[in-house]
């Protein structure tokens, strides 16, 4: 049964909805043969370090919306990752997205202070919208929660919903308040259930030559691809417009580049309006970019220009690629990232040639919104390439991240995710960040990540040099222990 | 007055005192707040994580549960968990807006750590409290308090009378501590002294913090944060203070605030050789003014444009330190100035008047704007003859880009610089300055 509702206003989390956990250990199959028959158990943790928040993945959403402005109803601290926001836009728009003119990000912290947890700060928050609403031209106004606001219990809905009829223009809650989830990526979720409440239109006409794209601020890799299938991408959220996204429910398909990113969209976009979810994974390594360009076609009825696609790409880099896996035999990986990415990673590095030493993944989701089972990665790894020893869901905790990648020691590190890569350098092992995730995908992309894997592995004088000088603030103590010291044990919950 | 609302922030929430904590060497912050905090204040300063910063930082993670049952026992076994897996000379625990909402008693758990002879302080942060200028003082009264009191003899009160705490730049919210504080401990050596400088890597850690109380006197240079760490130490120990306003950027302050400290010091009955501070400084007003009169020859002769007035967007005390210093030793202008530390209203008035103390033939507005984009909004109303320059944080690079000035990055938050432990205090640093306002003209010419 679908757990999306999206005539209340509160998006449900990922622990209830998927049944997401953030404790694990383990192999690859293990996780997925747990998983398939329901909740695999999350194991809780009696040391932790600092997490993440899902207010930055919805501000991630809808901050980098062309035409959006943001208001942070927290204190002033819940507002201190926007910067970087302002920084990808304004870096990526022209190269990637060819937005000649990028305009400065209009984002605002509502500064909640003590005096408003005692009084409430839902007047402060309107008065907010109402300025922000003379100070810019925004088309919108997204107004994120925090802790603060949700426990002294703002009811933003209420204030947003009058502020809109105010104004004229939408005025979007999204609660996102850092302690609600475990799972910080819960935050996609509620940008996009509030996205697709307050800006989605019913289609005024379908149009057979779009698909909805659900990704971030990679490389457009898509309208090349799409070309030949004569259909052009519509890549939401990130660069998008209001108005753009208002017409998503008219694109024939959506495809996303990273479940772990898109499932509550494309679900949502499904149930609500009809748009077809393409079943299948993203295109990440050659089984499964078969597979999804052979959907493509199957969805638009041109199942041969797929069939020619794939026979000209293998024609022009499979050659490439052998190469690659004559330098990769036998390399050690070992791969972080948030969940998704991390599968796909693990594809990459299968179709290298490259042995998958064991995987940290931030967390784990049993299933998507969509309820397809092709939609998960991970099985789809397992079931192409083989399982993966040392699986992890460490929920970004760098203790055991730093005990595993010591005990492992692989030759190289192939992360997504910022934050813990430092590690890696520290034990002297090279580490390459992906910089942009869409560049990876297809078969240019094993080529053009295979490529860099080969120059991290041969340039690792830098991470050689500092690991004979690096600090660890960890004791020699934790170092020796296992692992999973601090994992407790599984609690048996009912199946979702 | 607004909305009271925030566009642009330039500092933080209560909890960005952390890094003030990270700032000391092997000192541990102990988070008890909902998940994402840590990772947020982080990332205000650009994933600087010291010793154990960043993605160590252990962390109660506050969900729901706790939300509702309150996260005590949580908070009890991530401290005897952070002892076994950490290794830390003194340890911060930091509440963040769920604690303080929820009500939890952290004093208490950490009076049963101390109780167990652990280095362990408390500090109440949340979010909703204060910003960080402010909470910077709460930590480091906390850790006099709670840590350096277990040290305290009061026969050593004052004993060293050549010896000082300096409190002046806050760690990581100055984008240029570590160099600044490393300047003043150099320069104030040089005329005699010895520096508890307390952070960064010139700090002996907390040997140094338990000798606080030994020190003769205090300097702080600051025209309002630090303000209170000052006055408690006065209170505890009878420790006067010299309060210097701004950050003594080139020759001309750096000298005035040397002479302001050794007169202090001398008063104070520190045994200072005065003949030597005499040929030090004039040995190093003359190398720095031989630097200058290279640059003169510059600014008189360059024929394509230089930056003929700044606005500064800063806190207080560079934008007094940064004014002071532009306007006599490299001739460029401080039209209007804005200070976005959020200055407490009661100190508003004396750091105007302070500023406009700098020129007795112009006027030098300066606006107090916590709610920097409306600082961004006068800029763009306002027009001045010639080439414009604006030192602010990486929110800034756009609008000086959009208007054609030239920029430097001197605030955070920045995604546009690297510094590592550059210095803008002092004569080096007034020199290094120069440096890079010139070179980023130049950079722009084909």
């Amino acid at each position: 049964m679908s757990q999306i509702d999206l005539s209340i206003p509160e998006v449900s989390i990922r622990e209830i909805r998927l049944g997401s956990i953030t404790g694990y250990q383990g192999t690859a199959e293990d996780l997925v043969e747990k998983s398939c028959c329901g909740h695999p158990g999350n194991r809780g943790r009696g040391f932790s370090q600092c997490a993440g928040c899902s207010i930055s993945k919805a501000a991630c959403m809808v901050s980098l919306i062309q035409d959006a402005a943001v208001i942070i109803h927290g204190p002033v601290g819940c507002s201190s990752c926007l910067h970087e926001f302002e920084f990808t836009y304004l870096v990526n728009a022209n190269p990637r997205r060819g937005i000649k003119d990028p305009t400065t990000r209009r984002m605002y912290s509502t500064n909640l202070k003590e005096t408003d947890t005692v009084y409430g700060g839902a007047r402060k928050l309107a008065a907010a919208i109402r300025e922000v609403n003379e100070r810019t031209e925004a088309s919108a106004i997204f107004v994120l929660s925090s802790c603060a606001s949700a426990i002294i219990g703002d009811d933003i809905e209420s204030v947003c919903d009058e502020a809109e009829a105010e104004i004229g223009k939408p005025v979007v809650a999204i609660f996102c308040e850092g302690f609600k989830s475990t799972v910080w990526t819960t935050g996609f979720d509620a940008g996009y259930h509030g996205i697709v409440r307050k800006l989605v239109k019913p289609p005024v006409q379908k149009r057979k030559d779009v698909i909805n794209v659900i990704n971030f601020w990679g490389s457009d890799v898509f309208t090349k691809w799409f070309e030949p299938f004569g259909v052009k991408p519509n890549l939401i959220t990130p660069f998008s417009t209001v108005d753009g996204l208002g017409h998503a429910s008219e694109a024939i398909a959506t495809v996303q580049i990273c479940p772990t990113l898109g499932s509550y969209l494309g679900a949502a976009l499904e149930q609500e309006f009809g748009v077809p979810e393409i079943k299948t994974a993203a295109p990440y390594g050659i089984i499964q970019t078969d597979r999804w360009f052979r959907e493509l076609g199957k969805l638009l009825g041109k199942e041969d220009v797929a069939e020619e696609v794939i026979h000209q790409k293998k024609e022009e880099y499979l050659p490439k690629i052998e190469e690659l896996r004559k330098k990769l035999k036998g390399v050690r990986a070992y791969v972080t990232a948030g969940s998704a990415h991390g599968h796909a990673l693990l594809n990459i590095v299968g179709d290298l040639g490259m042995e998958a030493a064991g995987a940290s993944v931030f967390h784990h989701d049993p299933k998507f919104d969509s309820g397809f089972e092709a939609a998960d990665l991970l099985s789809r790894r397992v079931k192409d390439y083989g399982d993966v020893p040392n699986y992890n869901v460490c929920s970004k905790q760098e203790f055991e991240f730093v005990n595993v990648l010591n005990r492992i020691r692989p030759d190289i590190l192939l992360a997504r995710h910022g934050g813990i890569t430092l590690w890696a350098a520290k034990l002297g092992i090279p580490a390459l960040l992906v910089e942009d995730e869409q560049a990876n995908m297809g078969y240019e992309g094993l080529v053009n990540y295979g490529e860099k894997v080969v120059d991290a592995l041969e340039n690792d004088e830098f991470v050689k040099n500092l690991s004979k000088h690096a600090i660890n603030p960890y004791t020699d103590w934790w170092m020796e222990q296992s692992p999973d010291m601090f994992l407790k044990e599984a609690k048996k919950k009912e199946v979702v | 007055m607004g909305a009271g609302i925030i566009e642009q922030e330039r500092f933080t929430c209560a909890l960005g005192a952390m890094q003030s904590v990270v700032a000391i060497p092997k000192a541990l912050p102990i988070l008890h707040s909902g998940p994402g905090c840590g990772d947020n204040v982080s990332e205000f300063f650009s994933r600087n994580k010291g010793y154990a910063g960043g993605s160590t930082v252990p962390c109660t993670n506050f969900s729901e549960k706790e939300v509702v049952f309150g996260g005590i026992n949580k908070l009890r076994e991530l401290l005897e968990n952070s002892y076994k897996i950490l290794d830390s000379d003194l340890q911060v625990i930091f509440t963040g807006c769920t604690a303080g909402i929820v009500g939890d008693d952290v004093a208490s758990v950490a009076e049963e750590f101390r109780d167990q002879g652990k280095p362990v302080v408390y500090v109440e942060s949340p979010g909703f409290k204060s910003n960080n200028f402010v909470a910077h003082s709460a930590v480091v009264n906390a850790i006099i308090d709670q840590y350096v009191s277990g040290f305290e003899n009061e026969s050593t009160f004052r004993s060293r009378k050549n010896t000082v705490n300096l409190f002046a730049s806050i760690p990581y919210q100055d984008l240029f501590w570590k160099g600044n504080l490393a300047e003043y401990k150099r320069l104030l050596e040089a005329v005699g002294l010895e520096v508890n400088i307390l952070f960064g890597s010139e700090s002996k850690g907390v040997k140094e913090w338990q000798q606080i109380p030994e020190a003769n006197f205090n300097i702080l240079v600051s025209p309002w944060y630090g303000l209170p760490i000052v006055e408690h130490l006065k209170d505890l120990y009878g420790q006067p203070f010299l309060q210097y306003p701004n950050m003594p950027i080139g020759a001309n302050e750096t000298e005035k605030f040397l002479n302001a400290v050794v007169a202090f010091a001398i008063e104070n009955g520190a045994d200072i050789n005065e003949l030597a501070v005499r040929k030090y400084l004039k040995k190093e007003d003359a190398a720095y003014y031989a630097e200058i009169e290279e640059l003169a020859t510059f600014l008189l002769e360059f024929r394509y444009g230089l930056p003929g007035y700044v606005h500064i967007i800063h806190d207080a005390s560079y934008v007094l330190g940064l004014s002071k210093f532009l306007l006599n030793e490299t001739g460029v202008i401080p039209k209007e100035q804005f200070i976005v530390d959020d200055t407490p209203e009661k100190f508003q008035q004396k750091i105007a008047d302070e500023l406009q103390s700098i020129s007795e033939k112009r006027d030098i507005e300066v606006f107090f704007l916590p709610d920097a984009g409306r600082a961004q909004e006068k800029i763009k109303s306002l027009s001045h003859r010639g080439k414009g320059l604006i030192i602010g944080s990486g929110w800034d690079k756009k609008l000086a880009d959009d208007r054609g000035f030239d920029f430097i990055n001197a605030a955070l938050p920045t995604d546009y610089r690297m510094v590592l432990n550059a210095n803008y205090v002092g004569f080096s640093g007034g020199l290094r300055l120069i440096e890079d306002i010139y070179s980023g003209t130049l950079s722009k010419f084909a």
